[in-house]
């Protein structure tokens, strides 16, 4: 029922594709990250979390939103959104035509973060993953542990008086490490893009931690030792210079293979992923019970195989979704 | 240094923790304060076995890395393949085991030091007990430990601590000179007789008289050569493509010490004969080289010497190893370091011509008047058989380790050849998860050839491009390796060439790099196989292999 075109995932009986790459008429999105929420296409329809981000990110477009676990009609195609645990609003897509059930499930994570909804396994007879983190060395820490962590490194940064600048992609991990450092009590600078998309979802109703925008001509003083949370974009730029010295971390999941932190050349690596791990991606495959899944974005070669030796059919799908700078 | 009492159990913990610190830190006075917090808090026995391991002195091998692999595969019950891919995308083997066994059931209560002298234990057991010590090891350290306790056993500590940073914190840690510390811990001492009092004192330094002075190293000429100031003021010699070594004979024994601080006197038994002409109390700085009719042979020679046990006469015949000797660093047991260059290379010349012995060469010095004369003479390096020129002050006194300023390298220029890039593979170390390592193509009539690997020579952002093409235009696999379309082509350099029967290309290149990206080309534009063979002809020496 869905096929896989140079434009993207389509469904032909409804006439509609899923997180296309090129414009669309009609384009389901499994969540607001660039590389899923594309321009250019006539009609979106999105989970509500997901709709005042893609109108943030693409500007006045129009969008049709519909909650997790509504079935909607698309030319006798039923379609629902159920929620994928990667950042707010962010969805499965099911998909279901005579009897026949597909799920895409976006980038998922299976682990609760308390923000983004709890991944909720679906039934289906054919399954697309991702595979971001798909060979067994990706395998989380409690994140409750990493929470420790990343709160202790400010702590001794601001006993050894530097800043602590956390680099984070603006929707998804800066929302969880905000969080995280709530409960330091202290007020917690946001570079512009983190700023916006944390305003956004405050007037959009969510109960977040607010951020303090940096004015423009800064008392330095005050933002010695302070807590920075910033886009990966704004390492090494002179914005960081407001906050005096500093120490910078990156929370991702990539940071847990040594040379991967290295290669960032920042003083400390946090692995924080928005996406599964090998046993959560290997879990979710197993809870949708699907007969045959396709691999998208990652390791899907490895992940395939695996699951083939399984006794999981799997194919592996090449797709314009995925880049290492997201995570 | 007072005597410690610390406690032994957190010692691999501290390790481990100090081999993260190192890895992690961007900058060298974090480094620096991490190795001395350190070797102020870990137990004693332990720091030795850092100094050891951090100035390249590893143990010998017990465990194979296949053993450790099959165990790993054992352990985890993931497929040979699955392991295999996950090592390619992290590019350590140590690193990898650590990240795919399951979680420890107990801590360690060990030192660093009693895991390594256990592992040196096991060299004469038989493979269940190697095995049953490696599980148990396992199963009582966390990550982290885990890292290093299998570094312990594959070797090579390259976790971003050179020798210069251990050399100042010890110096800081026991106000001695840098100099001074350089030297205590050169030669041959064993960490397991030797303590850390007795290393760092110069009087058990004096027991050992293989020792080799610190090398003094130096960086390429930066800028113009008139900003030397007056050519007469400076001695210039031909850089040659060999092992950098000293000769050093003392209390009648012979003893040959690499650049590297490798003791290498069994490598080069034509030194022998040296053994009964040289006076006692002496230390010659060189190269070590093969030589024949005349004139110095490629290094690919040279290595057909290294890293053998035993020598044939063929290869004795075939690579006549020679020591070109340019400084002279002790003398009737004295230390002539700080005698000015002049002086030492004096005495070398008239002790050169004293010994006779067909084996000791002196490297000779170019002659020159002016810096456009050198520069002449630079560009004919290749028809010398030597790598550029090496350019000294001849008031100068012989320094520890790589300075600017007195001394000077002067390459010549590298050959190159446009290429096209055909495969890629994932890379190692900071380069893990990307593919960095590629293979490179000439045009063979309408075929592309095979003919060099290139590592280095891209931008850390270049290299993410390059790799994001590899990722998106794979066209087959085989095993880590990724074939791609011959779209993207490259500039590479090389400093020499040789015939070689086992490369299909028929050539072998010396220190193959990438120069640049030439996108303002294409696969069309690229050299031959002819324009190889070309240069072949014109630079390569006797063939190879």
């Amino acid at each position: 029922m869905l096929s896989f075109t140079p434009s993207g995932i389509y469904c032909s009986q409804g006439g509609f594709y899923i997180d296309p790459w090129k414009p669309v008429e009609k384009a389901v999105i499994t969540h607001a990250h660039s590389d899923h929420a594309r321009w250019g296409s006539k009609q979106y329809l999105c989970h509500p979390d997901t709709a005042p981000l893609l109108q943030l990110r693409l500007g006045p477009v129009e969008v049709q939103s519909q909650d997790w676990g509504e079935q909607l009609d698309i030319n006798g195609v039923r379609v629902s959104l159920h929620p994928a645990g990667h950042i707010i609003g962010s969805s499965q897509v099911r998909v279901e035509y005579k009897g026949e059930v597909w799920v895409v499930s976006g980038d998922y994570k299976v682990v609760s973060d308390g923000i983004s909804g709890d991944f909720e396994p679906v039934a289906c007879h054919h399954f697309i993953t991702e595979s971001t983190f798909g060979l067994p060395i990706y395998q989380w820490e409690d994140q409750e542990i990493i929470y420790q962590q990343i709160r202790q490194w400010v702590l001794d940064n601001q006993t050894a008086g530097y800043s602590s600048v956390l680099l984070a992609y603006s929707l998804g991990k800066a929302q969880r490490l905000i969080s995280c450092l709530a409960p330091l009590q202290q007020p917690i600078y946001a570079h512009g893009a983190i700023a916006n998309v944390q305003e956004k979802l405050i007037d959009s109703g969510w109960k977040l931690t607010p951020v303090v925008r940096v004015p423009v001509e800064p008392n330095r003083n005050q933002l010695k030792g302070s807590i920075v949370v910033a886009p990966p974009s704004a390492d090494g730029s002179s914005w960081l210079k407001k906050f005096g010295p500093v120490k910078v971390a990156v929370c991702s999941g990539w940071m847990q293979v040594r040379g991967n932190a290295r290669r960032r050349n920042v003083d400390a690596g946090f692995v924080l992923s928005d996406h599964a791990d090998w046993n959560g991606l290997i879990t979710a495959v197993k809870a949708t019970g699907a007969s045959s899944v396709y691999v998208t974005h990652g390791f899907q070669a490895a992940f395939s195989r695996y699951l083939t030796e399984q006794g999981i059919e799997a194919k592996e799908i090449q797709t314009a979704y995925g880049t290492e700078e997201q995570e | 240094m007072e005597p410690k009492n610390r406690n032994s159990n957190t010692g691999m913990r501290l390790f481990a923790e100090l081999v993260k610190q190192l890895g992690s830190s961007t900058k060298t006075n974090d480094k620096l304060a991490a190795l001395l917090s350190y070797f102020e808090t870990a137990p004693e026995a332990d720091t030795i076995w850092v100094i050891a391991l951090f100035t390249g002195r590893r143990p010998k091998r017990t465990v194979s890395s296949t053993y450790l692999r099959e165990w790993c595969i054992e352990q985890t019950g993931l497929s040979a393949w699955l392991f295999e891919e996950s090592y390619h995308t992290v590019g350590d083997l140590a690193e990898t085991i650590a990240l795919l066994l399951p979680p420890p059931t107990n801590e360690s209560s060990h030192s660093l030091q009693t895991y390594l002298e256990a592992l040196q234990a096991l060299s004469d057991q038989e493979v269940e007990a190697k095995k049953s010590f490696v599980l148990h090891a396992w199963d009582e350290l966390n990550r982290e430990e885990r890292f290093v306790f299998n570094k312990l056993i594959t070797g090579g500590f390259r976790i971003g601590v050179s020798q210069q940073l251990l050399v100042q914190a010890l110096a800081k840690l026991v106000n001695l000179e840098q100099s001074q510390i350089a030297y205590l811990i050169s030669g041959q001492w064993d960490p397991r007789q030797t303590s850390l009092q007795q290393l760092l004192s110069s009087s058990y330094a004096a027991t050992d008289f293989s020792k080799p002075y610190p090398f003094y190293l130096c960086y390429p000429v930066e800028g113009e050569l008139e900003a030397l100031g007056n050519p007469a003021e400076w001695q210039a010699e031909w850089k040659w493509d060999g092992i950098r070594g000293q000769l050093i004979k003392r209390n009648g024994e012979l003893f040959v010490w690499s650049r590297g601080e490798e003791l290498i006197t069994e490598k080069f038994p034509e030194y022998q004969g040296l053994l009964n002409t040289l006076p006692d109390g002496l230390v010659l700085d060189g190269e070590i080289l093969p030589f024949m009719e005349g004139k110095p042979m490629p290094f690919a020679l040279l290595q057909t010497r290294i890293g053998r046990k035993n020598i044939t006469k063929k290869q004795l015949e075939a690579a006549p190893i020679h020591f070109f000797a340019y400084d002279l660093l002790e003398w009737e047991g004295t230390d002539w370091r700080d005698q000015p260059l002049q002086q030492r290379r004096t005495k070398l010349e008239a002790l050169v011509a004293q010994v006779q012995h067909p084996k000791l060469l002196l490297s000779p010095s170019v002659n020159f008047d002016t810096w456009e004369e050198l520069a002449e003479l630079r560009s004919r390096s290749r028809e010398f058989v030597a790598e550029g020129i090496m350019l000294k002050k001849k008031d100068s006194v012989y320094q520890v380790g790589r300075k600017r300023g007195d001394w000077w390298k002067w390459k010549t220029d590298p050959m190159t050849i446009d290429a096209v890039l055909i495969y890629a593979q994932k890379g190692h170390g900071r380069r893990s998860n990307l593919y960095t390592d590629y293979t490179f193509a000439v045009r063979k009539d309408d075929k592309l050839l095979a003919f060099t690997k290139a590592y280095s020579g891209l931008t850390d952002k270049e290299l993410l491009e390059v790799d994001a093409f590899v990722k998106r235009n794979a066209l087959e696999k085989f095993g880590p390796v990724r074939t791609v379309p011959a779209e993207l082509v490259f500039e590479i350099a090389f400093e020499g060439i040789a015939a070689s029967s086992r490369h299909k290309s028929g050539v072998a290149l010396r220190f193959p790099r990438i120069l640049r990206w030439r996108k303002d080309k294409t696969v069309q534009d690229i050299n031959t196989l002819e324009d190889l063979q070309q240069l072949l002809q014109q630079f390569g020496n006797e063939k190879a292999d």
